[in-house]
């Protein structure tokens, strides 16, 4: 038992050793996470921040100059230009000058006075629908509030009903919520399977992999040498992700660390055992290499970080439970943003553990009985 | 010699290189000064590290000089690379062959990328596959031949154009000698026929007797060159021959002459004698020689290139060490002998009937053999014959198709993983953990066969002393010159006391000096009882074995003491052997047969 744990220990020692000695590699493993933690956190947002409009004023009246001031001074829209013509309005469209463009008719002003009811068109530049979406809401939104203050002024009983959202887990919607948490799980991903994918085909490449076959150490042990360290550096890196969410971001995290962490082991353990599997079946760094770049997008994809999985068919659905990312961002979220404990994300685990419990043992028979 | 007749002349070169790792830097280059005739065969040889490669790569305009000028062909390399590179073809030590692509596809691909074009490459193509004997393979893809077909294709790449000059970095190792026989052949045909200037680095003397030139280099400096009579001449008077009990093989009065350090230069085993070099202190009726040779016969010889690069080299060590060369560190005996099941006469090595097929081909097809204790045992044949996969599969690295095969008594591949404790393993080429240090590779298989705490450090610092590693232990093993790489493999290999040692091809590429310090070891490995199982393409080396065994074409040709094999080769038991001579019998006598049968068959049919 004792000289087990000691083959295995020097196995770990000499895997990290041989990662980490290298500084280009010790590079590669910290930097991009650091990079990457900013990048998402800034760069990727649908939040509207700063959007640019202009608007075409035919009306001219101080009910349509109220409603600009609104939108000017929300922080949310930034106006480009103010049109004088209908010509203009595509040209500022098209140019991708103004992501909106808002059209007060001539009539605007008096429709309102008269019936209380007036039309206020909003030209928008769908070529990115996301934004377009957004936009559109928030100008609903300044719209809607307009209404109620508008009916209350002029004598009126106001709407009879009207829409109070509360956005739970992510009070000011903010995107940044959403991904950020993801990442604790997808950037360890892209990691840890790159590291073991390329291991083992490393080993065969160089000649080092038949002078470990040749030594009392089993498969089962070389498999274990293999799959603890990725797991370790997989486990440094989310930790600084986390840390770059928490304090930097300042998203605040609701749940607890030790199921956070529960979680992420077994995410680790699934996404080593893909990664082995690949490393197991190429025969060189290159094959490896190819092997890992084709499962990285559609596993990607198909893990719920950029587009909900109830949204995709049926089909892809199922196929989605291949995926390790999918079941570890949903916990991470859980976790993260609703401090949901074990008791309920426990499905999660389930998966994950299925595909580590197929991943690994296939590729441990394959380390001896691939003929290269 | 005029400049006019000249095809190289060099002056005064100076290169240096500087260490990324560590900023030291490294002189590759000191003020080299040679001239080579046009239409003449020149050999550049040395150990590892002597600057033959740098060399090269400066006459071919690949690297630039730091002093001195280049003129090949009359142009000043440095002023006009291109030009040159335009008229003369170098072919790298590891050439670029395209292994997924067929053979012609290889051969197209440089006849493009040189701008040959299509009228003169049918002749062309034509004339280089009637010397190289390509032509039935055209369609196989390059990865699929063996390592010698590989060179030659490699070889009919550099010259799809007809250049002036041909450069060629040591363009045999790892080839067998049958294919080294024909590779040279093919480069002689084309120095006569097409006036060609040949330059060709080499650590294979027997290879540099056929050039008319001879540069020995070392250290970055021309040690000394000449014709290979004029360079043998270093030796004059000094070789002689030892002739005793045939029976016994001839490594262990070769090494107890080696082991001679204040008398000896040189021995080999050679032809069933001892052949050796004394210095120029020891007469050869010197008393301490004879309590030596123990009345052993002794015939003066001429010299060889060999004997004289031997005297040359040792000159320039001693030299340079300021000291007198000391023996191979000797092995202590073994503390504790490992209880050993087979110990009473049994076989270390058992195999019988053992076949081995990829798909439809047979690898290695019905092979019995046994080793017994303390045996060197060689296994030789041509590429591909079938010897690197009975060997993996006697280290339990491939399964066998069928038949019955033991290691001591048990099948590595089936047993438990404890058994593997009693092989060591050495591999072709470096395959230890690079960027680990030395130390820490040590550190790593010691702890993987099962040392640990004191006697891990023992056995580390008694290899560190055997294979003289000491002082290296915090260098990264990747950054080892070739032959310290090859004394760690050895050093890992041995760390955990193994009964039994498997080397594959250990001696492919090494300088006649490395080569003596290796199979010095060896020879002192076996006395310690381990046996020895090794793979070779130096037919001289085989004299250091036992045994050996010959295979073709995945079949046995030939099994038994080198002695034997001469005899099987068709030889008399009593005439002088010669290895080189018996393998290329038996190979072709062996191929021969085939085509004769398969003409008998294709007849009855």
């Amino acid at each position: 038992m004792f000289a087990l744990l000691h083959r295995l220990i020097i196995l770990c020692r000499k895997e990290l050793l041989a990662i980490l000695k290298d500084p280009s590699s010790r590079v590669v493993l910290i930097m991009p996470v650091f990079m990457q933690s900013f990048l998402f956190g800034y760069a990727a947002t649908y939040d509207l921040n700063n959007a640019p409009y202009a608007v075409l004023d035919q009306s001219r009246s101080a009910v349509s100059t109220e409603l600009i001031a609104k939108l000017d001074s929300g922080g949310v829209f930034h106006r480009v230009a103010s049109l004088t013509s209908e010509q203009e309005i595509a040209q500022v469209i098209n140019s991708g000058e103004a992501l909106l463009v808002l059209r007060f008719g001539p009539t605007f002003a008096d429709e309102l006075q008269a019936g209380g009811v007036a039309d206020l068109q909003v030209i928008l530049d769908a070529r990115n629908s996301n934004s377009a979406g957004s936009a559109a809401a928030y100008i609903g939104a300044v719209v809607n509030a307009f209404n109620q203050d508008w009916s209350r002024r002029h004598g009126g009983s106001g709407p009879a009903l009207t829409i109070e959202s509360r956005a739970w887990y992510n009070p000011n919607l903010e995107t940044r919520w959403y991904f950020m948490p993801s990442m604790i799980a997808s950037l360890a991903f892209l990691q840890t399977l790159m590291l073991t994918a390329l291991s083992v085909a490393r080993e065969r490449e160089q000649g080092t992999f038949d002078q470990l076959l040749v030594t009392p150490m089993s498969p089962t042990e070389i498999m274990i040498g293999k799959v603890v360290p990725p797991i370790m550096i997989g486990l440094v890196q989310s930790t600084i992700v986390m840390m770059v969410t928490m304090h930097w971001f300042e998203v605040p995290m609701a749940g607890s660390f030790v199921t956070l962490y529960m979680g992420l082991v077994f995410f680790l353990i699934s996404s080593v055992g893909m990664g082995l599997a690949i490393s197991a079946l190429s025969a060189n760094m290159q094959q490896a290499m190819l092997y890992a770049f084709m499962l990285i997008m559609p596993l990607m994809l198909l893990s719920g970080l950029a587009t909900p999985v109830r949204n995709m068919p049926e089909p892809i659905q199922i196929l989605t439970y291949a995926n390790p990312m999918r079941f570890a961002i949903d916990l991470i979220q859980r976790v993260y943003l609703e401090g949901v404990g074990i008791a309920t994300v426990w499905y999660d685990l389930v998966p994950l553990s299925v595909i580590a419990m197929l991943t690994l043992p296939w590729a441990a028979w394959l380390f001896r009985h691939r003929l290269v | 010699m005029s400049s006019a007749s000249a095809a190289v002349r060099i002056e005064g070169v100076h290169k240096r290189f500087v260490d990324k790792e560590s900023g030291r830097t490294i002189v590759a280059l000191r003020d080299i000064h040679l001239a080579i005739p046009r239409g003449t065969l020149c050999a550049f040889v040395g150990p590892d590290g002597s600057g033959k490669t740098t060399l090269l790569r400066l006459m071919a305009g690949l690297l630039r000089v730091d002093a001195g000028t280049i003129d090949m062909l009359g142009v000043d390399v440095r002023r006009d690379p291109q030009q040159i590179q335009d008229r003369i073809s170098y072919m790298p030590q590891r050439f670029g062959l395209y292994e997924d692509l067929s053979v012609q596809e290889n051969l197209d691909l440089y006849a493009d990328l040189h701008g040959v074009a299509a009228e003169a490459r049918v002749q062309r193509y034509q004339r280089l596959m009637d010397i190289t004997g390509l032509a039935r393979f055209t369609n196989r893809p390059a990865g699929k031949l063996s390592g010698g077909m590989k060179q030659k294709l490699g070889l009919a790449c550099t010259l799809v154009r007809s250049p002036e000059l041909l450069l060629l970095d040591e363009p045999t190792v790892g080839v067998d000698p049958l294919s080294r026989v024909e590779l040279w052949e093919i480069v002689e045909q084309l120095r006569r026929d097409e006036q060609l200037t040949v330059i060709i680095s080499t650590a294979y003397l027997d290879e540099a007797q056929r050039c008319a030139q001879v540069y020995v280099m070392h250290e970055g400096e021309v040690l000394a060159h000449g014709t290979p009579e004029s360079l043998s001449q270093h030796a004059c008077g000094r070789c002689f021959t030892a002739s005793g009990d045939s029976r016994a093989p001839g490594r262990i009065l070769q090494s107890q002459l080696l082991d001679a350090v204040d008398m000896v230069i040189d021995a080999v085993p050679l032809g069933g004698a001892v052949r050796f070099v004394l210095n120029e202190a020891t007469a050869p009726d010197a008393a301490p020689l004879h309590a030596i040779l123990k009345g052993a016969r002794i015939e003066a010889e001429a010299p060889r290139l060999e004997d004289g690069f031997m005297v040359l080299m040792r000159a320039k060590l001693q030299h340079a060490a300021a000291e007198p060369r000391s023996a191979v560190p000797r092995l202590a005996a073994r503390a504790s002998p490992a209880p050993d099941p087979l110990a009473a006469g049994g076989a270390m090595i058992e195999v019988r009937d053992l076949v081995r097929k990829f798909d439809d081909f047979v690898a290695v097809n019905s092979t019995s053999f046994a080793v017994s204790r303390g045996e060197i045992f060689g296994l030789l044949g041509p590429n591909g014959a079938g010897k690197t996969t009975t060997f993996r599969m006697l280290c339990g690295l491939l399964p066998a198709t069928s038949g019955f095969l033991q290691v001591a008594g048990v099948n590595l591949r089936t047993a438990r993983a404890d058994a593997r404790r009693r092989i060591g393993y050495v591999s072709q080429k470096f395959s230890l953990y690079g960027n680990l240090s030395v130390l820490e590779n040590l550190e790593f298989f010691g702890g993987a066969y099962g040392l640990r705490g004191k006697r891990l450090r023992e056995r580390i610092d008694t290899v560190l002393e055997q294979f003289e590693l000491r002082g290296l232990e915090r260098t990264p093993s990747g950054h080892l010159p070739g032959g310290f790489k090859q004394r760690l493999g050895m050093a890992v290999g041995l760390l955990h006391e193994p009964d039994i040692l498997f080397l594959d091809e250990p001696t492919s590429g090494t300088d006649p000096l490395a080569r003596r310090e290796f199979w010095r070891r060896i020879t002192s490995l076996a006395d310690t009882g381990v046996t020895i199982i090794i793979t070779t393409h130096f037919l001289e080396e085989a004299e250091y074995c036992d045994r050996i065994l010959i295979q073709d074409a995945g079949e046995l040709k030939a099994l038994g003491t080198p002695r034997d094999v001469w005899v099987q080769a068709g030889h008399s038991a009593t005439s002088s052997l010669n290895m080189e001579r018996a393998f290329i019998d038996i190979v072709q006598q062996s191929r021969q047969a085939e085509i004769l049968r398969n003409a008998e068959v294709a007849h009855g049919a």
